[in-house]
């Protein structure tokens, strides 16, 4: 019932938005093609200013996980993790998930096939996968856009909602399907 | 903070490939990495130049505030600086909304515009406020409802029951980006991320 709701809610969305917008926009007698036209003119320039900073973080992202370094990491932090109920084959896409959205999708279907998405090690990758974000891209998209180079407390900040995002995931995962 | 965890990616990701023969791949992954990130950049050009448009329209019918006006018990705890009828409320509270929702296309321009209004009130321009990183530490814990993609993916994996995650993923969701706002509220306050009234930047601007 609740994902027929949402799931109806997200297709009905956006269209929704623009309709009322652009409607209540006329009723309160905006020039609406022109004042559309007047705030889309920034689009262009919003997204050419994040080249630098995205190129930056995709670039160094992109040597650590080529080198093969997250396999030392992963071998590092299992005796850790497997600790608090992680199993070692879901650790990859766990410190994968803030540097790439597109490698943690690709390891937890990889996780799907080998194991099968009703298992608990697919079960565990699913909610980690939907409960945390790409950090390190969500970062230098938004800052990139307004030119921000001292990012202070950003990064700590994102990484502890992540880890605290899949330390729950595990202890979720466990509770409800182990 | 970030400085040296860039750093640490990319001289650790050399050594590694060194010490492990794997040298090439650091130089394949170094420019196609570099390739996508511009691609990226410019796909966003499209949805960026349409949800500016229409939250321009939004912005000058009035909507925008009346928005921010009406979650104002919400929105002011979190960011006590950005004054109730600014933009930038408004712009948040849009963005929020399209990633509780799970609209991804929509969600990232929102928040760009966001951080566009929120930078208009930053005394120091090359700097994070404290409103941007609170809003960057919600938007970074992700606050989607329902996760249609991995939804999707399970249920192309041939799940008995591909939705069975909600609950679950809702649960941790929500445990993240409470962490989020709780870490970003102690940390600002720490000598480390403080923003220092002394630098040159400041007094250049309080001049």
């Amino acid at each position: 019932m609740f994902v027929i709701f949402m799931e109806s809610l997200s297709k009905w969305a956006i269209p929704a938005i623009i309709f009322i917008i652009t409607l209540y926009g006329f009723l309160k007698k905006v020039k609406v093609y022109e004042a559309f036209t007047e705030g889309a003119k920034e689009g262009f320039y919003t997204a050419v200013r994040i080249i630098p900073y995205l190129v930056a973080m995709l670039f160094a992202i992109g040597i650590f996980r080529a080198s093969g370094a997250m396999d030392v990491l992963v071998k590092a932090l299992n005796p850790v993790t497997s600790l608090i109920g992680m199993p070692g084959e879901v650790l990859p896409m766990a410190l994968m998930r803030p540097l790439s959205g597109g490698g943690a999708s690709g390891i937890m279907n990889d996780l799907f096939t080998q194991y099968g998405p009703d298992s608990i090690i697919g079960r565990m990758a699913s909610v980690m996968m939907g409960s945390t974000e790409t950090t390190f891209y969500v970062l230098a998209v938004y800052f990139g856009s307004v030119a921000i180079r001292k990012t202070r407390h950003a990064l700590p900040a994102g990484l502890v909602a992540d880890a605290v995002g899949i330390i729950t995931a595990v202890f979720v995962t466990n509770l409800m399907f182990g | 903070m970030i400085n040296v965890i860039w750093l640490a990616f990319i001289i650790i990701g050399i050594l590694v490939a060194g010490l492990t023969g794997n040298i090439e791949a650091v130089t394949d992954a170094a420019i196609s990495n570099a390739d996508t990130a511009v691609n990226l950049s410019l796909g966003l050009i499209g949805v960026m130049t349409l949800w500016l448009g229409i939250m321009k329209i939004a912005e000058e019918a009035g909507l925008v505030r009346a928005l921010s006006r009406g979650l104002k018990p919400i929105l002011k705890p979190l960011f006590p600086d950005v004054p109730t009828d600014h933009p930038a409320m408004g712009a948040i509270v849009m963005n929020l909304a399209a990633n509780i929702l799970g609209l991804g296309n929509a969600a990232t321009p929102l928040g760009l515009k966001a951080m566009k209004e929120l930078q208009e009130i930053n005394p120091i321009k090359d700097t994070a406020s404290n409103a941007m990183v609170t809003f960057l530490a919600i938007n970074t814990s992700s606050v989607t409802l329902v996760a249609s993609t991995v939804i999707a993916y399970r249920n192309s994996a041939g799940s008995a029951n591909p939705t069975e995650i909600i609950g679950p993923t809702i649960v941790a969701t929500l445990a993240s980006t409470v962490a989020a706002v709780i870490a970003v509220k102690i940390l600002q306050k720490m000598p480390a991320f403080r923003i220092n009234e002394n630098s040159e930047t400041v007094q250049k601007i309080t001049k």
